[in-house]
């Protein structure tokens, strides 16, 4: 008897407000999730940027807007913030076996970021070519 | 302050307890006790002296104290911690501040009710289900070191708890199947011998399940197994991205 009205009177503990500061983890988490908000912002300046390719006025005032250059020079960080970390999962998520041995996490993450540069140059390159 | 200073028998350290006693409380309160510091004691030892010489009615688990049996963790200066690999000489000269596990109901003291995780083990159906019974006269199942090999880290889980207590997510959404419980699922499911991967997949591919995880990762930073649930969940949501897509594309398929 005693035991069941015990069991009723369990304590369950508020989680604080402000749980995201109390460790490292937790406030990187944070700052991907807010963060986010500026990767959307620059994908739809760029979705903008695509639908005014055949406005050539229009296109230069939306690439020359100051607005839009300050937009531009927030997101880059977080851009590439969000790039490494994401990354940085990879071996989390990609687990590759060769036989018994697991392939090091360390590679998978170098493989993705050599990928990442290889693209990048490409780009590069593709960009100077016509620019 | 010389090595020996810090190893004399002299020395003590302050525990602040949490203290939670149903019948004469609707609060915890926190209990400063002054233990002997010993260079070779874990908080499960300081915690075992209070009980023997202090104070009789602190209430904790504990059992093994080997790290194997998972019943000593709780929270020390707020970390998730098994109390009997947690050494006192890490936090010396400062006082510890000891708490019960973080988001389980607490029934006294240091004692949580674990009875959401035991019911989350058995939704899962943490354990082997082979894909042909067979009787014992034909032998064992058999295994190759390859296929051992693929769920063998998160067959170490020990059931402790900790990164329930370390997922923010846990925390707000209790409901959440939640780290160990789907590392659990992952072992099995990765298990050559076992054939139930679908009659988990309802409870494991839901939104309560892993989707419900943001990738917070701190499961996998306190785990004293070094299991990895962070990357269980995550790998179980590329399994079901792909059975997904394979049900949407190639309906005929046999999964």
């Amino acid at each position: 008897m005693e035991t069941k009205q015990n069991k009723s009177k369990e304590y369950m503990r508020p989680m604080p407000t402000n749980w995201w500061l109390k460790r490292t983890n937790y406030l990187l988490f944070i700052v991907r999730e807010t963060t986010c908000v500026f990767v959307g912002l620059y994908a739809i300046y760029l979705l903008i940027l695509a639908m005014l390719r055949d406005e050539p006025d229009s296109f230069a005032a939306w690439l020359q807007s100051p607005t839009l250059i300050v937009l531009q020079i927030v997101a880059l960080p977080f851009l590439l913030f969000h790039s490494i970390t994401w990354i940085n999962l990879t071996p989390k998520v990609l687990v590759v076996w060769r036989g018994e041995e697991r392939v090091p996490p360390s590679l998978i993450a170098a493989a993705h970021f050599g990928g990442w540069l290889i693209v990048s140059l490409i780009i590069f390159w593709i960009a100077f070519q016509y620019g | 302050m010389a090595p020996s200073d810090r190893a004399s028998s002299d020395s003590t350290i302050a525990l602040d307890v949490f203290r939670y006693r149903p019948e004469q409380e609707e609060e915890f309160t926190f209990q400063r006790y002054d233990v002997p510091y010993r260079e070779d004691w874990v908080v499960l030892d300081a915690l075992n002296h209070i009980k023997d010489e202090i104070d009789g009615t602190l209430s904790y688990r504990w059992s093994c104290r080997m790290g194997v049996c998972g019943s000593c963790g709780m929270m020390v200066n707020g970390d998730p911690k098994l109390t009997c690999a947690t050494f006192l000489r890490d936090y010396y000269p400062d006082p510890i501040r000891i708490e019960p596990l973080s988001y389980f109901p607490v029934i006294r003291d240091l004692v949580i009710n674990m009875d959401d995780f035991m019911e989350k083990l058995e939704r899962v159906k943490a354990w082997l289900i082979p894909q042909e019974e067979k009787p014992i006269s034909e032998g064992e199942y058999r295994q190759t070191p390859a296929q051992l090999a693929r769920y063998k880290d998160f067959s170490m889980c020990i059931n402790c708890m900790l990164c329930y207590s370390a997922c923010p997510v846990y925390g707000k959404h209790p409901e959440f199947i939640g780290p160990a419980a789907t590392a659990l699922a992952q072992r099995y499911n990765l298990d050559s011998r076992d054939g139930a991967a679908e009659d988990r997949a309802d409870v494991i591919f839901s939104h309560e399940g892993i989707w419900e995880c943001t990738f917070v990762g701190e499961c996998t930073e306190v785990c004293p197994k070094n299991v990895d649930p962070a990357g269980a969940i995550q790998q179980a949501k590329v399994s079901a991205t792909q059975e997904f897509y394979q049900a949407m594309l190639l309906p005929w398929a046999k999964k």
